[in-house]
């Protein structure tokens, strides 16, 4: 007994003193004092030095879109630094281009605030703001997706352009330690500035789609930041080609009801991929934006349904569709949003058909 | 036992009993760090340094604290928390004062934690039953074994580099032999002294 008991506190008392020693350590050799972070040449903050860029610019309201929280995996959080970044580190290379290594884009992620910094951003991160929202509603559209409705906090709004998307934050909760924050296209319409809607897809062992699918309820708040992307309606007179897949549905969405609430009249072809029927969900809503919109058309694509099954829309992948159905890909712009095969093959049967490859918008993921 | 001199026993740590060629510790950075000698001269250096500061430490914690009270059992627990706790020390002081060789090092740093060569240096030296200035003498010979290792082994593949080397080989695979060829040449030096 004596033993269970000595063996404890030994520990105990052992890590707490190297816990003090870090402490120490931490806030004497790990202090480097106020530097300055000077934004595109017109924004100075004196900040404290020491931790991530990242998490700097969190600390000052500048949300860079990260995936991963800081840990260097997802890539996404990229920040040209004019100054005081330091070497490239090992752990930044695998994302970067040759091209961006030349212009001193670093993961802000990874480098440290030593010094005084100088950095360059796009003008519109200063638009992403962070929401405290409220789950106002949640729809079960198939067995393993799901539409949520968040509500703003009262007085405030979302600006932000169809086709862009936010950041939801996983928290900790049972079976989860860490906080991570997942990308979503929103798929409401921008002139809703109070409301967010994200289609979810669960992804077994996701952190957060776990949180999504087994734990947000009615009710429930949530964080959000954003806007985000570069993946957004054009404004022009085109001919619009959307195709998308699963969750890839819900940017598109945001596209159809900003073009609904705005009486904007275009030509527009969906074409949406699914395996069997029981993927399709949104029917109803869809038919509906046929009779409001006045040239749109929704076309379901199956790839798996069998002979003996009742299908009378196209049989066979997006691509197979749009190889069938599209004419010439001159006067036209596409908006695709999916996995990344989908996107490739689709891109490459729409600049096969003469669509030039500049008027592709995709969103990959 | 022979009561050995920590001389003896540092120049064995060196040659006759070397960490990774005859012990076969510490293989993943071994394996990992070994492209460049620079680079694997700063590693070495780093091992050699955490190797020698985790031995005091572990030495003291074991007789003074782990002994007295019974606990040899926390051994392995104990001592990988204090390697830990020294190695997050060092990063912190070369991030501040040796930037150059911290961003050299990169993340092989942290990974100093998991090298198996510090717990086995550590684990060794109570196995053994050395005494302070032996256990002192076999951490320093352990670490600068082991970059003497890392450094040769970094010098042919910097060679290896222009050679045509099978498909199949490449990497990793052709310095697992190279390094299993080092070993065999290493056991040449055993018979300058013997230590256990």
């Amino acid at each position: 007994m004596s033993s269970i008991v000595i063996s404890t506190v030994s520990i105990s008392v052992i890590t707490a003193l190297f816990a003090v020693l870090l402490t120490i350590a931490d806030r004497t050799i790990g202090n480097y004092g106020q530097v300055t972070l000077t934004i595109n040449d017109d924004k100075q903050f004196t900040v404290d030095g020491g931790s991530s860029l990242l998490s700097t610019l969190i600390e000052e309201k500048i949300f860079i879109p990260s995936a991963c929280g800081g840990k260097g995996t997802c890539g996404y959080c990229k920040v040209q630094i004019l100054e005081g970044g330091g070497p490239v580190l090992a752990t930044e290379t695998p994302f970067m281009t040759e091209e961006e290594l030349a212009n001193n884009v670093r993961l802000s992620c990874q480098c440290k605030v030593k010094q005084d910094i100088r950095i360059q951003i796009p003008e519109e991160l200063f638009n992403v703001k962070e929401f405290e929202v409220t789950v106002e509603a949640i729809e079960d559209l198939t067995d393993v997706i799901k539409k949520l409705r968040f509500k703003l906090p009262e007085g405030e709004e979302i600006n932000f352009k169809p086709g862009q998307y936010v950041q939801l934050k996983a928290p900790l909760y049972e079976g989860n330690d860490e906080e991570v924050y997942r990308a979503y296209s929103i798929a409401s319409s921008p002139l809703e500035k109070e409301y967010v809607e994200l289609v979810i897809g669960y992804v077994p062992e996701g952190i957060a789609t776990t949180y999504v699918h087994h734990h947000l309820e009615v009710g429930d708040k949530a964080t959000i930041n954003g806007p985000f992307g570069d993946f957004y309606y054009q404004d022009n007179d085109r001919e619009m080609v959307m195709v998308a897949v699963g969750t890839g549905v819900a940017p598109i969405l945001s596209l159809l009801n900003f073009m609904r609430s705005k009486g904007i009249n275009r030509k527009a072809r969906f074409y949406f991929g699914a395996k069997t029927p029981s993927d399709l969900f949104m029917l109803d809503y869809f038919k509906q934006l046929e009779e409001d919109l006045p040239d749109f058309k929704f076309i379901p694509c199956l790839s798996r349904v069998g002979e003996e099954d009742e299908w009378d829309g196209f049989r066979g992948r997006v691509n197979n569709a749009i190889e069938k159905m599209m004419e010439d890909g001159e006067g036209k712009e596409a908006y695709l949003c999916g996995n990344e095969p989908m996107i490739d093959s689709v891109v490459k049967i729409l600049t096969a058909k003469g669509m030039p490859e500049n008027l592709i918008y995709y969103d990959k993921f | 036992m022979i009561e050995l001199n920590p001389f003896v026993i540092f120049i064995a740590a060196i040659f006759t009993n070397n960490m990774i060629l005859s012990n076969f510790l510490g293989m993943c950075s071994f394996v990992a760090v070994s492209k460049e000698i620079n680079t694997s001269l700063g590693l070495g250096q780093a091992v050699t340094f955490v190797l020698a500061g985790t031995s005091i430490i572990n030495y003291l914690v074991y007789h003074y604290l782990l002994v007295p009270y019974k606990l040899e059992f926390l051994r392995f627990i104990i001592f990988i928390i204090s390697i830990a706790a020294f190695v997050q020390l060092i990063e912190m002081i070369l991030e501040r004062y040796i930037p150059n060789l911290y961003y050299a090092l990169g993340i092989f740093l942290p990974l100093i934690t998991v090298n198996c060569a510090i717990l086995g240096v550590s684990l060794f030296m109570v196995i053994r039953d050395y005494t302070f200035l032996q256990s002192f003498g076999f951490a320093v010979g352990s670490g600068l074994g082991w970059t003497l290792a890392i450094v040769a082994l970094a010098g042919i593949r910097q060679k290896l580099k222009r050679a045509s080397v099978p498909k199949g080989l490449e990497g990793p695979g052709i310095t697992l032999i190279v390094t299993g060829l080092m070993a065999l040449a290493f056991i040449g030096f055993s018979g300058i002294v013997q230590i256990s």
